[in-house]
């Protein structure tokens, strides 16, 4: 009878472990899904950062959507930044260049990273960036002053009812991150 | 029955003084200890929410400095949930789930004695970051990064009082799974237990299911601050709202965690003083499994503002609604039992009809947060803080009193005072609505919570607020001097105390033996 019962007791202890254990796992295992699920859906306004194709390049005149640039950086990185022009017009599946400026302040050379946000967030996966310098870090000699490109497009799946598009970049410290 | 001979041999055995309390295995002992712990932790998070109410007893700046301010409302909240209400009930099912199902003990003792002395410690390192360089933790109990991550030399010591609070609850649920599972008395089958055994059952499967992925977040958010990972940093590709996404995958269920025993009580209490059956056992069973399933897919309704699409916030709006079903089939049922019972108004039973009412308004404004339009204006006022503590404190709290109340007298073998108890009741009942109440009307007028100053617009309300704060207070120091009272003596009680008293614990002595159950009853 004890013997039994005693074998009853491990077996579930056994399967409450086996569900912590799961647990634990699974809540590791849910960084990597975020990361594929933002992809997928472009929810979070998480645009892709690598260089994207661009098929259908015929543009949709009959159509305008406003883009508008933001750039700042993060905490007291010692730099200006400043997109060239604050906002563009263009037509969905029209292929446009722009560019950013930044500039490092500070007395010593310095690598930065940027990240950009699309809002409003379902946007963010109908914006194509083929070419762009957050796709790699930007190394900047003290006092360095660079004009950066971008090479953008408003794909024609763009949602009917979006008529504004927000490109906001934020430039990171990278050593900072590293440190 | 060997069994049985051992604990013979051991009766009256176990030793003296402090020793006794640090080496028991006893579930008598260890509930008695979690019970006292809780009873702490109450005061001590009382005394925070005093600090609270008296710097918004009027606009601007009086007593606290902003940051102090701020780190009360988040000592406040840890406190509570994980140092009072958690532990009371944890205390609750040590008490009385081996003698509601006829069982000798909880089936892993040692284990039993570890999860509760981890605790002390806990709290100790919790209540430790009060006087440390920056402070205790300010940024709210949810731990949001960024912000948490601006938290000083009382970083670290947060997270571990949480993985350590997280490690207790886990090992405290298992050893009431185990129990639950295997140690029923002949003849108890599942659907003849009690409905706070089942209540707990529940509660432990969403405790160990949701405080892996507390304890998960937390320590990434450890490893981000000291070691440069970014599961939340933007600037190294994570995302500060994933863990949003992952604390409410936890927090929802929590909140579950934090009623569904509760539930159990009442369910207890009112056929007892109703004199009737429960109504509907059955579908109790089936709506606290309904609610606890839900509880697992309406995370999102915290964070409807984040900026979510259509269909999510609609997902999570409806799935929140379809709560309120099995909700309302409980609610139901309680005033089901009553209708047509010899009912009679005692203690007990007072706070069990407290919480009916009262948490049903705390429902309510649930309903109203829930819809997630609405919920954008809501969203973090006061509006928000008046619903969870409806739900919080007229609900899980006024249950637990309520439970001390009722089982008081089975555990110490003396009745407390009635008329004391009564005032108690009353005293706390009106002292909680004026607290609590105008705080709706503040939070629909647009002050937002966890702030330490506010527009001269919302002066009346909070005075009020702080009146009904303080008068709640010092009700409760008449909680603990009943309850110590009756400790310490009193009229002695009757073996099944209540009138309508209806489960094995009741067939036993008051106070009951140091080891019942030897011998498994046999239930009918």
């Amino acid at each position: 009878m004890s013997r039994n019962l005693q074998e009853a007791k491990r077996r579930t202890l056994r399967h409450t472990l086996l569900i912590v254990g799961l647990m634990s796992l699974f809540v590791f295992a849910l960084v990597p899904l975020y990361g594929v699920l933002c992809d997928v859906t472009g929810l979070n306004g998480k645009p892709r950062n690598a260089p994207q194709r661009t098929v259908d390049i015929s543009p949709d005149t009959s159509r305008t959507v406003t883009v508008e640039f933001l750039a700042s950086v993060n905490e007291s990185m010692p730099w200006d930044f400043r997109p060239s022009v604050a906002r563009m017009t263009v037509h969905p599946g029209q292929v446009r260049q722009t560019s950013f400026v930044a500039r490092n302040r500070s007395a010593h050379a310095m690598v930065g990273q940027a990240i950009p946000s699309v809002s409003p967030g379902l946007a963010a996966l109908h914006f194509k960036k083929t070419e762009c310098f957050c796709f790699t870090e930007q190394k900047f000699i003290s006092g360095e002053e660079r004009e950066m490109p971008l090479v953008f497009m408003v794909d024609k799946d763009l949602p009917e009812h979006i008529s504004t598009v927000t490109l906001a970049y934020t430039f990171f410290d990278k050593q900072k991150v590293v440190d | 029955m060997t069994t049985a001979t051992t604990h013979d041999t051991h009766h009256e055995e176990h030793r003296r003084g402090l020793m006794r309390w640090i080496t028991t295995t006893n579930h008598k002992d260890i509930g008695t200890l979690y019970l006292l712990l809780s009873l702490l932790m109450f005061m001590v998070g009382g005394a925070m929410a005093m600090v609270i109410r008296a710097e918004l007893f009027e606009p601007g700046l009086q007593f606290v400095e902003p940051q102090f301010f701020n780190s009360m409302t988040t000592m406040h909240a840890l406190i509570m949930i994980f140092g009072a209400v958690m532990p009371a009930f944890v205390g609750l099912a040590n008490w009385l789930i081996p003698m509601m199902i006829g069982a000798p003990d909880m089936a892993l003792p040692r284990l039993n004695n570890w999860s509760f002395w981890i605790l002390p410690f806990a709290f100790t390192i919790l209540l430790s970051t009060l006087f440390m360089d920056g402070g205790a933790p300010a940024g709210g109990w949810t731990m949001y990064p960024p912000l948490v991550m601006q938290t000083g030399n009382a970083f670290p010591f947060l997270i571990f009082a949480v993985h350590l609070m997280g490690i207790s609850s886990i090992m405290g649920a298992i050893n009431v799974i185990v129990t639950i599972v295997n140690m029923r008395a002949p003849g108890m089958t599942m659907m003849k237990m009690p409905l706070f055994v089942w209540t707990w059952l529940i509660t432990a499967y969403l405790l160990i299911a949701t405080m892996p992925v507390l304890a998960g977040a937390v320590t990434m958010l450890l490893t981000d601050r000291f070691f440069d990972t970014s599961f939340f940093n933007a600037a190294g590709g994570g995302d500060p709202v994933m863990y949003q996404h992952i604390f409410w995958f936890f927090g929802h269920p929590e909140v579950y965690i934090l009623i569904l025993p509760a539930f159990g009580i009442v369910s207890q209490i009112i056929p007892t003083f109703s004199r009737k059956p429960l109504f509907g056992y059955s579908s109790m069973v089936y709506a606290t499994a309904s609610i606890a399933f839900l509880s697992f897919i309406v995370w999102a309704h915290h964070m409807f503002t984040v900026g979510m699409p259509l269909t999510g916030e609609l997902f999570f709006m409806y799935a929140t609604m379809l709560i309120a079903v099995p909700t309302g089939v409980k609610v139901f049922n309680w005033v089901s039992t009553m209708w047509r019972g010899a009912m009679t108004f005692e203690t007990p039973m007072l706070f069990a009809l407290g919480f009916v009412v009262m948490f049903t308004i705390g429902g309510f404004s649930g309903l109203m947060l829930a819809m997630a339009p609405v919920d954008f204006q809501y969203h973090d006022t006061y509006f928000v803080v008046a619903h969870f503590h409806y739900v919080l404190v007229t609900g899980a709290v006024f249950a637990i009193m309520g439970a001390t109340y009722f089982w008081l007298p089975k555990w110490t073998g003396h009745m407390y005072n009635e008329k004391l108890g009564k005032l108690h009741f009353w005293l706390s009942t009106i002292s909680v609505n004026v607290l609590f109440f105008p705080q709706h009307f503040l939070g629909l007028a647009g002050m937002p919570r966890r702030i330490p100053d506010y527009s001269v617009q919302f002066a009346g309300f909070n005075e009020i607020s702080s009146i009904g704060g303080f008068a709640f207070g010092l009700t409760q120091l008449l909680f603990v001097y009943i309850v110590f009272k009756t400790i310490a003596g009193g009229e002695k009680a009757t073996d099944q105390v209540w009138e309508g008293a209806y489960g094995l614990e009741w067939t036993l002595s008051s106070p009951p033996p140091y080891h019942s159950f030897s011998i498994a009853p046999d239930v009918k």
